[in-house]
């Protein structure tokens, strides 16, 4: 773990911990409840996504929600979306989105800011860390204040491409806060095994797309989930559509309709658009809910007031370039994994963003219809997007804080961590023990990290009788059927007076796809011998940390079995 | 897993003949793993970690060790190194955003069309992290932000698929000339023009696109590659080359008449684009040794077919001639055989036929020999019955059985002797049913 030496630790009795997602945009604050329900925890503001900016006006700190409106009248002593700049040096981070608070700068090997943080002209230089350490003990004490007891521990969620030092940063900031870190865990995992934490849910092999889309940043994480144990297998980091651009399409939008009764752009003057952006997020939000949100700021811009609304589908068109953005980025980390949309099982859509219901329903259209897509507008017992994180975190907190430090450091080192992964599925034959035409049926899932055990019941013959176990190695495979060709329009096309749009393949008919199992290696045969009328095979199959595996097979309910052994490749 | 998966298609029949000791057969191994970082999350993980760890404690050889071979999933963002910025770009105006390169821009120079959303997205963001005007601000430098906003520009477009199609269809930097008369002197034919068509290929909406191949392409896709080229369905359009149309609403017919204008302008850019493609294939074709090649071996090809099949022809005569003379040969042979046969017959039947005389005047000599059966002179009419019942014996007689009679007789001169052969012969011919008991008195 990166905590080394950092700290020496509460006692495991001593510890009141808590779960903490700290995003560019927003962070939140969640606790298990006595029945180990994790509830994400609302600050003395009443929000639960808390602003991560820190405003200051004559030496007093404000944060989150109150700060955000302090971008408007005070944006030179408005920290925002700093929390990518941890652990980095200056030359290598963004400062794009602080252009309408406090800039960042160079200063000594890190980033700081220029405030003025105290009562009084002076202004003073404050590191990025120094930022990050003062809005996690505000996070630390609405907490406190919450759970009436002195939180001083904490699991925080980072992104999968945080890198050792970004790590390190962020675990020193939070022990300058009074807060132990007991774990940094993965934002994409935190949001999974929020869902799979859910009394309802039942551990099974699957695989999941995690598209966590933020304020300013969208990562988007596959997935294996095997038995309850995660891998992740392909991600994607995107800084060019995320919440923020939609945002800016919705204050184009307005602006634009501002300009036509107005005489100036509300964009060209630093506190209009301030105004300008805040609103346009409240509509975007609003839009997320209703089918028509309203717009309305005072004094836009030259004393005028402006007033206007906006309907879903009107913000759908206009925003479409983005959608498809997330789409195709979705898509795309999906064959990073080497995997196609077919094979995977479920979709979470998490992060602020996420509440969008466009977003759910090309998702919906996008993957198969078995797939299970967790979103609020396509799943009424989803859970809130923006909530996934502290949830998840908060839960690792209540599993790991009873164990002492070393513990856990032990138990998240590399030389536990790392171990191997099937490369292909192992399953059994039915119908037939012939490889072409056998069925192939998995009982072990490609990417389950070994030692690994599943048991399978298969039936018999309709009459019984003696059977064969055939095991083998299957791989997945997309079947293509291309369907009945349209006879081909000739020559050139006819572009008269419409553009030729670029999608005019809509009306062709699609190719059908499916998912279908290769046979590979034969692994065994195994005799089940006389299985009564209506009798069903137990197959076991028991992979070792090595790849030996072990394999039984016993009619269900009947004495004795056939059990037998393949040796490690 | 407490719930075990229910598989309801049925496991096969145990094939006859099957048998293996305890009724299992290892046939083979799992294929090899791949190395994994598993995430240190969740109820189950701690599972795995107390059977992982055993009590043991691990060190920092034993990370570095276990981090290995571990299969990576975030990229290395260092290992992308954009390529030098010309200063030239770098005091470039966004206003002139429709002449600028936005893959060089973008530092994308050598990958143009052929760059991922994802490079793209890598690339933008790299020259954010240099060129932000924010960053200069700060670092006290009052350079302006033109060639920042020359990367949002180049950005905005590439990250449009609608928009970097225009642009590809018109980046010209992408293309490459077809080969000079002079350039094909010098040989490379088949490199210069694949390299022509490569780029070509990047227009077609069918993808992949053949290859040009070289030397030793079959015939089937060198006419392929033809047939793909001179029917190739290209997505390449010119509305990037449009002029201004004006964005306010009071120029109506103003703004109606450079529409139709631009219209116009890309359908011709378009058509000419056609032709300049098919022309470009015309001349590969022409210049192309492989089609003359195919040429004469087709035309070879025919020639060769006709020698063969006039040479069919005359060995088809040839073969009937020598059929018949076979044929004739074979008769004569045959009845030259024949008659030899019918000749050899005769001479066997002829000798036969003297054989039974002999054998036959051997018979009646030894009657005469036996004196007839009687002593003293034999009266006429003893010798008539005895030679008549000779005769009648011998006519029951075949050849063979004659000669089996006259060998037994030959020789003999006692009567006695005689008669008791005779009598033998006789006894045998009744008991085979040949005459009749008492027919045969003399012999008897
Ligand atoms: N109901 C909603 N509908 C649409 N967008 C929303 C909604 N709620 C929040 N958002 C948007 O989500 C974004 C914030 O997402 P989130 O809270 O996940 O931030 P974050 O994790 O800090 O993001 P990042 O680190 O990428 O900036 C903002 O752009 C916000 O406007």
């Amino acid at each position: 773990m990166a905590a080394e030496g950092q700290t020496t630790g509460t006692a495991p009795g001593e510890r009141h911990a808590i779960g903490i997602s700290f995003g560019n945009s927003n962070s939140s604050i969640a606790y298990t409840t006595t029945e180990d329900k994790a509830e994400v925890i609302a600050n003395e503001d009443g929000d639960r996504q808390i602003p991560s900016i820190l405003s200051y006006v004559d030496g007093e700190e404000y944060n989150g929600q109150q700060a955000k409106q302090q971008l408007i009248r005070n944006s030179k002593n408005t920290v925002a979306y700093f929390r990518d700049f941890l652990g980095k040096d200056f030359k290598s981070i963004d400062p794009s989105h602080c252009h309408a608070s406090a800039h960042p700068k160079e200063f000594e090997s890190t980033v700081a800011f220029e405030i003025q943080d105290k009562e009084g002209d002076e202004r003073s230089t404050v590191t990025v860390s120094e930022i990050t350490t003062r809005n996690l003990k505000r996070l630390a004490q609405s907490a406190t204040d919450f759970t009436g007891k002195q939180v001083n521990s904490a699991v925080i969620t980072v992104p999968t491409d945080f890198s050792e030092k970004q790590k390190e940063a962020l675990t020193k900031a939070a022990n300058d806060a009074g807060l132990e870190v007991l774990q940094l865990i993965h934002e994409p995992i935190a949001a999974l095994l929020a869902y799979d934490a859910r009394p309802e849910s039942k551990v099974s092999d699957k695989t999941v797309v995690v598209a966590d889309l933020g304020g300013t940043r969208s990562d988007v994480a596959v997935i294996a989930s095997r038995g309850g144990m995660y891998t992740i297998l392909a991600t994607a980091h995107d800084y060019e559509f995320a919440g923020v651009q939609m945002d800016k399409v919705l204050m184009d939008h307005f602006a634009k309709e501002f300009i036509k009764w107005n005489t100036t752009d509300p964009r060209e003057n630093d506190r209009s658009l301030a105004k300008l952006k805040l609103e346009a997020e409240a509509t975007k939000k609003a839009l997320s809910i209703g089918t028509n949100a309203n717009f309305s700021v005072e004094s836009l811009a030259e004393g005028a007031d402006f007033a206007s609304t906006i309907n879903r589908l009107r913000y759908e068109t206009i925003a479409r370039k983005i959608f498809d953005g997330f789409n195709r980025l979705i898509e795309g980390v999906v064959k990073k994994a080497g995997l196609d949309v077919l094979e995977i099982d479920e979709v979470i859509l998490s992060g602020g963003t996420s509440h969008t219901p466009k977003i759910a329903s090309n998702m919906r259209s996008i993957f198969a219809e078995s797939t299970t897509i967790l979103a609020p507008s396509t799943t009424p017992t989803a859970i809130n997007p923006s909530e996934l994180q502290a949830r998840g975190a908060a839960l690792q907190a209540s599993l790991i804080q009873e164990y002492e430090k070393e513990d856990i450091e032990q138990s998240t080192h590399p030389a536990v961590t790392t171990v191997k992964h099937l490369s292909n599925a192992i399953g059994v034959l039915s119908i037939t023990g012939d490889e072409s035409r056998g069925v192939f049926t998995p009982i072990i899932s490609a990417e389950t990290a070994v030692p690994a055990r599943r048991t399978i019941h298969i039936n018999s013959p309709k009459d019984g009788g003696d059977v064969l176990v055939k095991i083998v190695e299957g791989g997945s495979h997309i079947k293509v059927t291309k369907p009945e060709p349209k006879p081909k329009t000739n020559g050139e096309k006819n572009d008269g007076e419409e553009d030729e749009d670029e999608d005019d393949s809509d009306d062709d008919p699609e190719d059908v796809r499916e998912k279908v199992w290769k046979v590979g290696n034969v692994l065994a045969e195994a005799a089940v011998k006389g299985v009564k009328k209506g009798g069903k095979v137990e197959v076991m199959i028991n992979v070792a940390g090595d790849l030996a595996v072990t394999v039984t097979c016993r009619e269900v309910g009947g004495k004795g079995g056939v059990r037998g052994n393949l040796s490690a490749p | 897993m407490a719930t075990h998966t229910q598989v309801s298609l049925p496991l096969p029949f145990l094939p006859e003949g099957w048998s293996a000791e305890k009724d299992f057969k290892a046939i083979g191994s799992l294929t090899a793993a791949t190395q994994r970082s598993i995430e240190p999350v969740g109820p189950h993980f701690l599972a795995h970690a107390r059977r992982a760890r055993h009590k043991r404690t691990f060190s920092e050889d034993d990370r570095i060790q276990a981090q290995e071979n571990v299969k990576k999933v975030e990229d290395d963002d260092a290992g992308e190194i954009s390529e030098p910025e010309d200063p030239m770009m770098l005091s470039r105006d966004a206003k002139d955003w429709k002449s600028q390169d936005h893959y060089a821009v973008l530092g994308l120079s050598k990958h143009r069309f052929r760059a991922t959303e994802e490079q793209i997205k890598r690339a933008h963001r790299k020259k954010v992290l240099r060129h932000h005007p924010d960053k200069k601000a700060a670092a006290g430098s009052t350079e302006d932000d033109s060639f920042f906003k020359c990367i949002q520009k180049a950005t905005e477009i590439l990250l449009d698929p609608v928009k970097r199609r225009q642009y590809d269809s018109v980046d010209e930097h992408a293309d490459v000339e077809p080969p000079t008369k002079k350039q094909l002197k010098e040989g490379k034919f088949y490199k210069l023009w694949s390299n022509v068509f490569k780029a070509e290929g990047r227009f077609s909406r069918v993808q992949p696109v053949p290859k040009f191949g070289d030397e030793n392409s079959a015939q089937e896709d060198v006419e392929n590659f033809y047939n793909f080229f001179y029917n190739f369905d290209s997505w390449r359009s010119f509305e990037y080359q449009d002029e201004d149309v004006p964005d306010d609403n009071e120029n109506r017919d103003q703004k109606r008449h450079m529409e139709r204008k631009n219209n116009n302008a890309r359908k011709k850019k378009k058509n000419e684009d056609v032709a300049r493609l098919r022309k470009l294939v015309d001349d590969a074709m022409a210049g192309d040794e492989r089609i003359k090649k195919f040429r004469q071996a087709a035309s070879a090809n025919k020639n060769k077919k006709r020698l063969e099949k006039e040479a069919a022809e005359k060995k088809a005569i040839e073969d009937a001639k020598a059929a018949k003379e076979a044929e004739a040969k074979a008769a004569k042979e045959a009845e030259e055989k024949a008659k030899a046969e019918k000749e050899s017959g005769k001479k066997a039947k002829e000798a036969a036929k003297t054989a039974v005389k002999k054998n036959r005047r051997v018979l009646k000599g030894s009657v005469k020999d036996a004196n007839y059966f009687v002593s003293g002179d034999a009266p006429a009419s003893a010798i008539d019955s005895v030679l008549n019942d000779v005769e009648l014996v011998q006519g029951k007689l075949d050849a063979e059985e004659t000669a089996a009679l006259a060998g037994k007789l030959n020789g003999l001169k006692i009567a006695d002797e005689i008669k008791g052969v005779w009598s033998g012969e006789v006894k045998r011919l009744i008991g085979a049913g040949k005459i009749k008991d008492g027919e045969v008195k003399t012999l008897a």
